[in-house]
């Protein structure tokens, strides 16, 4: 086929269709790009640069980043697992992150890429910010306080829900999600159904009622690390 | 409902079409003309414009100038740049709290006067400064102080302020400012003169690849700062598919201590008119922007009025210079002041309409620009570049300037040198001569670039100035022996970290990170250590940030810990006991002996 692509990551040969990210292609060829604020379902925000990949020896997000004919792509190397840990470990002092009593706990993507890069402390102090918690909602909360500012809830609401409920607002490290009304949850539109609040990687947007259902050692991470569904992909082939 | 908050909503989206990307128009005029954009605002400029709420809520909190809460009918905001704050500012800062009784961030209990401080305003060579809502105040002290609160509290007026008028075209009506130009130095590309015409003239004889060919034959290189070739872009742009296609020119020159265009805009805004319409005419395109920071809001009717002229002359508009087929139009974009709208995506989000947050790239603007369609983002004084290049020949530029930075190049020059100003300079001068010329002889270090440049040392001062070398955008900041690198690279990082967009993780909190260490070690509390600690930070931030911004933001750390490392290293405190001197014991308890209510026990050996 024409349109087909022929690139390398760390060495192995990765052949992708023309249009496709680094991320797809990886995925496809079962090599693992760790990530945050990425997801299947949504369009690529870019924003959590753990995917960072060198390409042709400059830094680039897998996710966004198209492929080409012939790039080298560097994925495994120390250089960018630093930088990918320190990413992680930049998320766990900028909020406030409870996880032995979160309940996203077991199933929290950034508590699993913690432990799949071996973080047991963040070596950068805590921020300690006030951030707000809104539980207005019937069936839906907001606490900020876990939020990772990933964006995926402001995608899934826009581009799945077409609901536009979330945005970012203000800027630097006030960033902030803010929703489509004056004050509360409960004044907008939202649903505990709708794709955005699935979406959330951490315990930010939760549904009521359903917290610690799942026991301690049947959680999605409890046995196998994050990425593991990738690269079974690569096992088998 | 407020019946005025919805009138004034409906006239202001009437007024842009009822256009979601002209929101920045609607949200500066209901700011301009209520104080703020509040949430009831918010909703009916929503409803207006067919968006959701919580866009709009986006857009206003981005930018600094724009608030939900109400804000002084005059709004003080003095430069917190560090060159102001060497002049002084932070002296006139504390004058003006006592003279209002009110403290930063606050306003008169009346409502009539606040108090801000903001990011670099483009007056570093007459500050300390300061904007009284779109009024620049220059050379402020504290004795000027209690005059400005005298004045504004008895005439609400901030143009009352202006007593003394700037040279040139400062002291025009349409501009009415007490700003002076300052230009040390003319010299043969940007400030020789150019007869109204000549370039467009010259253009419209010869075929768009003709322009483009002449233009990458000069070896022109953006002025921005990035020094990409311009001929490039507008090759790229005019080969991309598109069923329109945009100029715009970058007026929002926001890097600490870069205040050259100001000047251009000021006296020349023909040359970057004809400019732009000429890079229009190489790629195919009808319609420009300038997008003009909301600093230079000042500016707008003088460009407004130049426009006018060319539009009269034949200039602009339809047939231009004459020739059917050649048409070019410019709209004034105001920006709401955000630094990192300087990049091109961002700028180009803003003229959308949207936070100015940068965007992925690839596509670049010259294939996927403003509105989706190819756009040329170039610098101001890369047009007027571009229009004398047309006009005298790629082989008379060329000639000028060094190998690989050809032509001319304007110097924002301000700190510690007896002849700050705005110095046209051929491309390849040494940091001493450049010292030489503006008087800067005792200088311990100089800011190449502004903040995200290089801090250079003396040792380095035989290096040269140009893209091959020391590149620049324009900024250079001298400083002298009286001063403290590392208290200039904090407010730096206090720049960075104020103006990030934070959209991408490395740099919303790698720069707090940066800037938290580097305050530690300043107070003589750091270790050895947290020289490694700052590297590693600055690499990651440098490496992962999505755009030029986070790229670069480490810069005033990492090249002073590479140039001046001995100004880290002679604070650095040694640990006797094997624990970290860092570590403040009776802080880290404050908290909880204020909630106690009693002091813990300590115990010496």
């Amino acid at each position: 086929m024409s349109d087909e692509i022929t690139f390398t990551i760390d060495g192995v040969e990765v052949t992708g269709t023309q249009g496709q990210t680094i991320m797809q292609a990886a995925d496809q060829a079962g090599i693992y790009i760790p990530r945050l604020c990425w997801h299947a379902d949504l369009s690529p925000g870019g924003s959590c640069r753990v995917c960072t990949v060198k390409v042709n020896g400059r830094a680039q997000a897998a996710c966004t980043y198209p492929i080409s004919e012939g790039m080298l792509v560097q994925n495994e190397t120390d250089e960018i697992r630093e930088w990918r840990k320190s990413i992680v470990e930049m998320l766990f002092v900028e909020g406030n992150h409870f996880c032995m009593f979160c309940e996203k706990s077991g199933n929290c993507e950034l508590q699993a890429m913690a432990y799949r890069f071996g973080i047991a402390t963040p070596r950068y102090p805590y921020m300690f910010p006030q951030r707000d918690v809104d539980a207005s909602h019937p069936d839906v909360f907001i606490d900020r306080n876990r939020c990772i500012l990933c964006g995926r809830c402001v995608r899934a609401s826009r581009d799945v829900d077409g609901k536009n409920i979330f945005q970012f607002v203000n800027r630097g490290r006030e960033t902030r999600i803010a929703i489509n009304a004056e004050a509360n949850l409960a004044d907008t539109a939202l649903s505990a159904m709708d794709k955005a609040v699935e979406v959330c990687p951490v315990g930010a947007i939760l549904r009521k009622r359903v917290g610690y259902a799942v026991p301690v050692g049947k959680r999605k991470y409890d046995h196998e690390p994050i990425g593991s569904d990738i690269e079974a992909r690569r096992a088998k082939s | 409902m407020n019946l005025k908050v919805d009138q004034v909503v409906k006239k202001l989206t009437a007024a842009s079409g009822r256009d979601r990307t002209r929101m920045m128009d609607v949200v500066r005029g209901v700011q301009a003309e209520l104080g703020c954009v509040s949430g009831e605002a918010m909703e009916a400029i929503a409803r207006e414009l067919g968006c959701e709420r919580v866009e709009v809520e986006g857009v206003v909190s981005f930018y600094a100038f724009l608030s939900k809460q109400p804000k002084g009918k005059a709004v003080i905001r003095i430069s917190d740049c560090v060159v102001c704050r060497m002049k002084g500012a932070d002296k006139v800062t504390e004058a003006f709290e006592q003279a209002l009784g009110i403290r930063v961030g606050e306003t008169t209990a009346d409502g009539q006067i606040g108090l801000e401080r903001t990011a670099c305003i483009g007056l570093c060579d007459q500050g300390p400064a300061a904007l009284v809502n779109d009024v620049p105040v220059t050379y402020l002290s504290t004795e000027k102080v209690s005059e400005i609160v005298d004045s504004l509290t008895a005439t609400g007026e901030p143009k009352k302020l202006v007593k003394t008028l700037g040279e040139g075209k400062n002291a025009t009506e349409r501009i009415h400012s007490m700003v002076i130009n300052n230009v040390r130095k003319k010299g043969e590309v940007i400030f020789a003169g150019m007869e109204p015409g000549a370039a467009l003239r010259k253009a419209a004889g010869m075929s768009p690849q003709e322009v483009i060919r002449e233009v990458k034959t000069a070896r022109l290189r953006g002025r921005g700062g990035a020094g990409f070739p311009a001929g490039m872009k507008w090759e790229f742009c005019r080969k991309a598919a598109g069923e329109r296609k945009f100029v715009i020119c970058n007026a929002d020159e926001g890097e600490p201590g870069t205040f050259k265009d100001r000047v251009i805009l000021t006296e020349c805004p023909e040359l970057l008119i004809e400019g732009m319409a000429i890079a229009g005419y190489a790629i195919g395109a009808e319609q420009g922007i300038i997008y003009l920071r909301g600093e230079y809001d000042y500016l707008r009717a003088h460009l407004e009025f130049s426009m006018a002229q060319m539009h009269e002359k034949g200039l602009l508009g339809d047939g231009i210079a004459g020739k059917k087929g050649f048409a070019f139009d410019i709209r004034i974009q105001m920006g709401a002041g955000a630094y990192v709208c300087g990049e091109e995506s961002a700028l180009i989000q803003s003229c959308e309409g949207q936070r100015g947050s940068p965007r992925d790239r690839p596509p670049f603007p010259v294939e996927v620009g403003y509105l989706n369609m190819p756009t040329v983002v170039n610098n101001v004084e890369t047009f007027c570049c571009a229009a004398r290049i047309v006009e005298k020949g790629a082989g008379w530029f060329a000639e000028l300037g060094s190998k690989d930075s050809t032509g001319t190049k304007l110097f924002s020059v301000s700190g510690d040198c007896s002849l700050p100003g705005v110095y046209e300079l051929p491309f390849g001068l040494t940091i001493s001569e450049f010292l030489e010329t503006v008087g800067g002889r005792d200088a311990i270090a100089v800011q190449v670039g502004g903040p995200s440049g290089t801090c250079v040392n003396p040792e380095m001062f035989d290096r040269r100035i140009c893209f091959e070398d020391l590149g620049t955008g324009g900024s250079m900041i001298v400083f002298g022996p009286q001063r403290s690198l590392l208290d200039a690279a904090s407010q730096f990082m206090d720049f960075f970290v104020e103006e990030s967009c934070g959209w991408c993780v490395p740099c919303r909190v790698g720069n707090v990170l940066i800037k938290e260490r580097l305050d530690r070690i300043r107070q003589g509390k750091g270790q050895a250590e947290d020289l490694d600690y700052l590297e590693q930070l600055c690499e990651t931030v440098k490496r992962c940030s999505r755009c030029g911004l986070g790229q670069t933001s480490p810069n005033p750390v990492q090249t002073t810990l590479k140039h001046f490392r001995e100004h880290y290293t002679q604070r650095l405190v040694e640990s006797k006991d094997g624990l970290q001197p860092t570590f403040d014991l009776t802080a880290a308890l404050g908290d909880a002996v204020e909630a106690q209510g009693r002091e813990p026990v300590f115990h010496e050996d």
